[in-house]
């Protein structure tokens, strides 16, 4: 299984693309492969408010499991994919570019320091199937 | 569809009962109620019974096969439990009837009461709840009332392990409590040191599952409910898998301050679509001012000529009412029946019976299926669905193959802690014949997703139908039959 290089990662399966001051936070591939296929999706957010750093964003259900998706670094919503509600499949199907969940202003780019880059995560996924 | 929808077999004009003539003046209806062409099938008598008796033919249950459901217990329900719920006395009688007019059912009721007190080492029970996640919520909300009685107001985390039934964190939510999750060790068990790091003044109370979800006996318990008290919090008791404890242990006596039963699990009352539920709720003396109001109590004792007079009593700090009337009482004469038939040693040889034939299938199975927390069981035990030289079987894959061989699939995908669950629950009632047939099963199936694994991918092939569209059916929701002609949209 393939992560892109460019993206920083969470041990909970998110993963969020800096451009500038803007993060944009998803979740893996590995882990719309672990849940299967999604049936339900709901971003537990509103555009303007300010989540901190493991706060709930969403939420998904799998035909097999439900998972709350968290912040990676704190930031200030600013943009929502509202396509995702209807069309949860996206997850499974593009986990790393249509299925974007949420847009925000980072607050702390300190924050980023404690995420993990493409290989940490890929071993961390490694582990896991052990 | 092989058996067409009853919708699809109505036919204009036909029907199966025919009302006798009025034999009193007949009223209109006022304008503006009536409506011309109800949307409802025509069918003969005939016609209505066929269709039915051939879907109930589709149907896998208890009564047809085995049925090893983790979890959820499907245990055999005995047919005398249906002949002592139908008896006049009980099935006519009614929730508004006076008291003194209703002593039968009172004092099976107080009978259950005390039983269920004497099985658990609880003080108080409340028959009231109508579910084992609502005896939950009912034993949280005592816990609540306990706290904020004695003005201790901080109190708002529940623990919760990671090993717990799924309704414990959504009843700790329904109490507007905060839910903290602890983790398991490697046996399975409460981590000791996750759980200090959260013992606090704000605890409300730890819910444990004991049994927990992984079928095993939580080999702290003692420590686990010590670190509770000591904090100030109290411990609920998820007592659903109390099938495996019956006269072993009395959840009371190890320091459990509430604990609800599942009547419908442990004491083999109708279960899912079979019947309603029943969580009756126990508790220890320092909480039993709080139970459900009413709950039934002697109100004049008896003699041996005269039978004592019970009554309807509202506990003092009750929490009120949890459900209209007096808890789903048909349910309750069904359990009363089975601890009557069994008795107390039969209703220990249950437990034993069901911790030993889930060992022996763990033991059995532990070569072919990888048993991730291997140690003796009770009841149930959680195995791995999948193989590393067979990557395209999933344990989705083998609990659809299960029921080509007549048996119904397992609990799969929980508990979330292990990876392609499959968690089997035998129960009690199941010989050593019908025990290998499973195993024989299991073990071919192991075999076939390494040498033929489409027919797993593809099962089951000997169902009324195959694989449905479970993803289909969970995104496009149709809860609703209409007639043909308007089911367009």
């Amino acid at each position: 299984m393939e992560f892109p290089a460019d993206l920083k990662y969470t041990d909970n399966d998110e993963w969020i693309r800096v451009e500038g001051d803007i993060g944009t936070t998803g979740i893996t591939n590995y882990a719309q492969d672990q849940l299967s296929d999604i049936v339900y999706l709901e971003i537990a957010t509103a555009v303007g408010e300010r989540l901190e750093k493991g706060e709930t964003l969403a939420e998904v259900e799998s035909v097999k499991a439900a998972a709350y998706i968290y912040m990676p670094v704190a930031g200030i919503i600013t943009e929502i994919n509202e396509e995702l509600a209807d069309t949860p499949e996206m997850v499974n199907s593009s986990p790393f570019d249509e299925a974007w969940m949420v847009k925000y202003e980072i607050i702390d780019p300190a924050e980023l320091e404690g995420l993990l880059d493409m290989t940490a995560y890929e071993k961390h996924c490694q582990e896991r199937e052990h | 569809m092989i058996e067409p929808l009853i919708y699809e077999l109505s036919s204009p004009g036909r029907e199966g009962v025919q009302l006798p003539e009025a034999d009193v003046p007949q009223t209109e209806f006022p304008k503006g109620l009536t409506r011309e062409g109800l949307p409802l099938p025509e069918l003969s008598e005939i016609d209505v019974m066929r269709h039915f008796v051939r879907l109930s033919q589709f149907n896998h249950g208890v009564d047809t096969g085995f049925y090893p459901l983790g979890s959820c217990t499907m245990k055999y329900n005995p047919k005398i439990n249906e002949d002592t719920a139908r008896l006049p006395g009980f099935a006519f009688s009614h929730p508004l009837q006076d008291p003194e007019m209703a002593q039968g059912n009172l004092a099976l009721m107080y009978g259950l009461q005390e039983w269920l007190g004497e099985i658990g080492g609880f003080a108080g029970v409340s028959l009231q709840p109508a579910a084992g996640a609502h005896g939950e919520l009912t034993g949280i909300l005592i816990i609540r009332a306990y706290h904020l009685d004695r003005g201790d107001n901080k109190r708002t985390k529940i623990l919760v392990p990671d090993s717990a039934h799924g309704t414990n964190p959504a009843t700790t939510t329904m109490s507007s409590m905060e839910v903290i999750e602890i983790a398991s060790d490697e046996r399975g068990n409460v981590d000791l040191n996750a759980l200090r790091g959260h013992c606090d003044d704000c605890v409300a109370g730890l819910m444990l599952t004991n049994p927990n979800t992984l079928g095993l006996f939580e080999e702290h318990v003692t420590e686990v409910i010590k670190l509770i008290h000591d904090c100030g919090g109290l411990v609920y008791g998820d007592g659903a898998n109390m099938n495996a404890l019956l006269g072993v242990v009395r959840p009371g006596d190890l320091g459990f301050d509430v604990l609800h039963y599942n009547l419908h699990k442990t004491f083999s009352t109708p279960h899912g679509g079979g019947g309603p539920g029943s969580g009756p709720v126990g508790v220890l003396k320092h909480l039993i001012d709080y139970l459900p109001d009413p709950i039934v109590d002697v109100i004049e004792e008896g003699n041996d000529e005269v039978p004592p007079l019970y009554g309807l009593v509202r506990p003092s700090k009750s929490i009120g009412r949890v459900k209209s009337f007096h808890g789903h009482f048909g349910v309750a004469v069904r359990a009363y029946t089975y601890m009557r038939m069994q008795g107390k040693s039969g209703l220990r040889a249950v437990a034993d019976h069901a911790v030993l034939n889930a060992n022996y299938l763990r033991v059995r199975l532990r070569d072919t299926y990888h048993v991730p927390y291997d140690r003796i069981c009770m009841h149930e035990f959680v195995a791995e669905g999948c193989w590393e030289d067979a990557p395209e079987v999933h344990a989705f894959d083998i609990a659809k193959r299960l029921m080509d061989f007549g048996i119904h699939p397992p609990t799969n995908y929980f508990p979330l802690i292990v990876r392609e669950a499959l968690m089997i629950e035998p129960t009690e009632t199941e010989s050593i014949e019908m025990l290998d047939a499973f195993v024989e099963a299991m073990i071919r199936i192991a075999e076939e997703a390494r040498s033929d694994p489409e027919i797993l991918k593809t099962a089951p092939h000997n169902t009324p139908l195959g694989r449905l569209d479970e993803v289909k059916a969970a995104r496009q929701l149709v809860l609703c039959c209409r007639p043909a002609e308007t089911n367009q949209s």
